[in-house]
């Protein structure tokens, strides 16, 4: 490879506190040379000219699901890393429940030798907590990891046992494993696809109430209080479940969060009669509850952003609402939509960027999300004010379930860089 | 008033009859008209017509249902149709079919109405989507059940000759209850005020918002209204515990002699059934026909259901 450069580019870079116009050096190996007003040029030098779009550190997708295995139909791994680079996802947290579950060593050793043959993007795979998913028994945690886990999450499902999560939080804490949970306690969920309120009782459908997300997350910080850990919540979605984080953020204890994009953009009424496209977990919640959650980014009690990418086939969509498939695609169009908070000024550039890049890397303890001389040269490059339509037959994603379908977006992905290479552009 | 022979607000708008929610306040009105024309037709000797010969009516049952089936069925079958009933039970479920499936193969058939009865909230809107005829809800989940709250509303007007002005109560498990709902938007669409009353288990989260006022207390509801409507403790859908006892239930909830004197003097009774007698109401009373209109109901249902079918066909 060619030494590169991109000049006239916006770059803004939360983990150096970049926002200025200048140019980014990639050398031989694909790693920042240099970034920044100066200009290190020499006759060799490939230049790419990006006056007028913006270059930021390649996003960091921390919840996303592949097909693979058991799932091919629904997504794989070619097409996941396809959607993800058309949306400048250049490092994906891959969700283990696949068919089998990822929860042995065995799994991680397939996956990671599969996602290497077919993706083009840097995967980083969690297995699950428990075994089976069952939330009964725990995962070799300390194996799983030699073996390449990067944390560890039963994705849509529960601790709902306190006595085993209290183990599972003491275990942890000794081997730096993340955990990562899905908050939402069973018996109040119970039979529920939307949140609970005039919508759900319109619709006549079975709702949630927040509280269901609310009991866990303070039982397992209380739980963290005595058995401190990496711990992570994946999808906060409401403004009762804010208010507990900031309890216990300002009571000194450590843990990070997290919301998904559809949280951020829509709310219930969106759901309009009977979309299952827009039937999620945790439910798109009221209006207060998002205007919340965009205030919790802005008072970082909030500190990732993440696509919850679900890829459904459409048989499984095509049902009525309470049997539908739950869960929507979205990776591609993360980024697009993110940027819609900044265009409406509910949210300012550097922190949604921010809490799509370095803020996940920090919490997964791995070198990416950032701009930095030295590190990989994984780049989003993307024109701020491109005004564009969400069509669902245009998106990469193997399943068309995306939630946004006609949405009108402004900003969008020009071109993606993988180590120093094109690996993406339009 | 607008009549099929002037200019009719449901021919000109989408065909499917999904929910009182999609329906104007014109077309509600047509419905009505339409469905007493129909009520002295029922009570003679001859009672049938041509207005849908030719035409093929599949009602499509999912749920086990008596009164709502067999009604729609001699609705059609005296409009003339070719009626065909389906009880689906789970067994279509249980072969693994999908709704849209089933949907599908009967659409081949070329039916001209589909009336569908299904335990999922949303499943006519669903089926709307994917048949080329007329879809008719025979109630979905606990969502809407049109022609109930149609038929409820003829048999007020043909009592009280007019439901504007009047107050209305409804008791008991609203929750759970499609009838509730439909009666909400229909009674508040025609100018009625509307009561609800139940056990705070069983009220709804919002329920405010459809334009009620909600009470746990027989009294403070029943206080000057016309009319009381009973729902049906639906066990069969109450997953867990909602309420303590049965007797419990009855002491705070159940409709008694006593109970009923807490509305206005000349208050009338109804119940969309099937009855829970010793439950939600007293034995007696849910048989004084001075009292009573459960008979009426059913009998206009099928008047209800002539006029949606005649009215919704194309």
């Amino acid at each position: 490879m060619k030494e590169k450069i991109l000049t006239n580019v916006r770059i803004i870079d939360p983990s150096q506190k970049m926002d200025e116009i200048g140019n980014i050096v990639i050398d031989e190996k694909g790693k920042i040379k240099s970034i920044g007003k100066k200009l290190g040029t020499s006759k060799s030098v490939e230049k790419i000219d990006l006056k007028g779009l913006v270059a930021i550190p390649g996003l960091v997708d921390m919840k996303a699901f592949v097909g693979e295995p058991g799932f091919e139909y629904k997504e794989n791994f070619r097409t996941l890393s396809q959607a993800a680079l058309a949306g400048g996802v250049t490092s994906i947290v891959t969700m283990p429940n696949t068919k089998p579950v990822i929860d042995n060593v065995s799994m991680v050793d397939f996956i990671i030798r599969r996602g290497r043959d077919k993706a083009k993007v840097n995967l980083f795979p969690c297995a699950s907590i428990t075994r089976q998913r069952e939330g009964n028994q725990m995962t070799e945690f300390g194996l799983l990891k030699a073996r390449g886990i990067i944390g560890f999450s039963d994705v849509n499902k529960t601790i709902q046992n306190s006595e085993l999560m209290s183990r599972i939080m003491n275990y942890a804490s000794d081997i730096d494993v993340l955990i990562m949970q899905h908050a939402e306690d069973y018996e109040l969920a119970k039979n529920s696809c939307i949140n609970q309120g005039e919508v759900a009782t319109r619709l006549g459908l079975q709702g949630v109430s927040d509280i269901a997300e609310k009991i866990i997350i303070e039982r397992d910080l209380s739980l963290l209080s005595e058995f401190p850990c990496r711990y992570h919540i994946n999808q906060i979605s409401s403004k009762n479940s804010l208010n507990v984080i900031k309890k216990n953020k300002s009571n000194g204890i450590k843990f990070s969060t997290g919301v998904s994009i559809n949280n951020l953009s829509l709310n219930q009424n969106d759901i309009g009669e009977f979309r299952t496209f827009l039937k999620l977990s945790p439910p798109l919640r009221s209006e207060e509850d998002r205007l919340s959650l965009i205030e919790g980014i802005k008072n970082d009690l909030i500190n990732v952003i993440v696509s919850d990418h679900i890829p459904e086939d459409e048989e499984s969509k095509r049902l009525p609402f309470a049997q539908a498939a739950t869960g929507s695609i979205g990776i591609e169009t993360l980024l697009s939509l993110s940027l819609e908070l900044y265009h409406n000024e509910s949210l300012p550039l550097e922190k949604i960027i921010k809490c799509l890049t370095i803020n996940p890397a920090k919490i997964l303890k791995i070198d990416k999300g950032s701009l930095k001389e030295g590190s990989d040269a994984d780049i989003c490059i993307f024109d701020l004010e491109k005004p564009w339509v969400v069509k669902a037959e245009e998106l990469k994603s193997k399943s068309k379930n995306t939630a946004i379908e006609n949405r009108r977006l402004q900003g969008k992905v020009k071109m993606t860089l993988l180590q120093g290479e094109v690996a993406y552009s339009n | 008033m607008a009549t099929t022979k002037k200019v009719s607000a449901i021919k000109n708008t989408p065909k499917h009859l999904l929910g009182i929610q999609n329906l104007s306040v014109l077309e509600a009105k047509e419905i009505l008209t339409e469905a007493k024309s129909f009520i002295k037709l029922n009570r003679g000797s001859s009672k049938k017509l041509d207005v849908l010969r030719g035409k093929t009516q599949i009602n499509l049952f999912f749920e086990p249902s008596t009164r709502t089936q067999s009604s729609f069925d001699l609705a059609g079958k005296r409009l003339g149709a070719d009626v065909m009933t389906m009880n689906m039970g789970n067994s279509a479920l249980k072969k693994g079919e999908t709704l849209i499936d089933t949907a599908m193969t009967l659409n081949a058939m070329h039916p001209d109405i589909i009336v569908i009865r299904h335990q999922d909230s949303g499943a006519p809107n669903l089926l709307s989507q994917k048949v080329n005829c007329t879809v008719i809800n025979a109630g979905d989940g606990r969502r809407e059940h049109p022609t109930q709250a149609l038929l409820d509303a003829l048999t007020i007007i043909n009592r009280k000759g007019n439901i504007e002005g009047l107050k209305i109560a409804i008791c008991g498990d609203i929750l759970h209850s499609r009838v509730a709902r439909s009666n909400i938007y229909l009674m508040n669409m025609l100018g009625a005020e509307v009561n609800v009353i139940a056990p705070k288990t069983l009220m709804p989260k919002g329920i405010d918002y459809l334009g009620v006022k909600s009470f746990t207390d027989m009294k403070k509801g029943l206080d000057g209204c016309d009319i009381v409507m009973m729902l049906r403790l639906q066990n069969e859908r109450m997953q867990g515990s909602f309420l303590p006892s049965k007797r419990e239930y009855y002491e705070f909830f159940g409709l008694t002699p006593e109970k009923l004197k807490f509305a206005k003097k000349d208050a009338l009774l109804m119940h969309p059934g099937p009855m829970n007698r010793g439950v939600e109401i007293d034995t007696k009373l849910a048989d004084d026909i001075n009292v009573s209109l459960v008979k009426e109901q059913v009998e206009l249902g099928v008047a209800v259901r002539m006029a949606c079918l005649k009215l919704y066909c194309k």
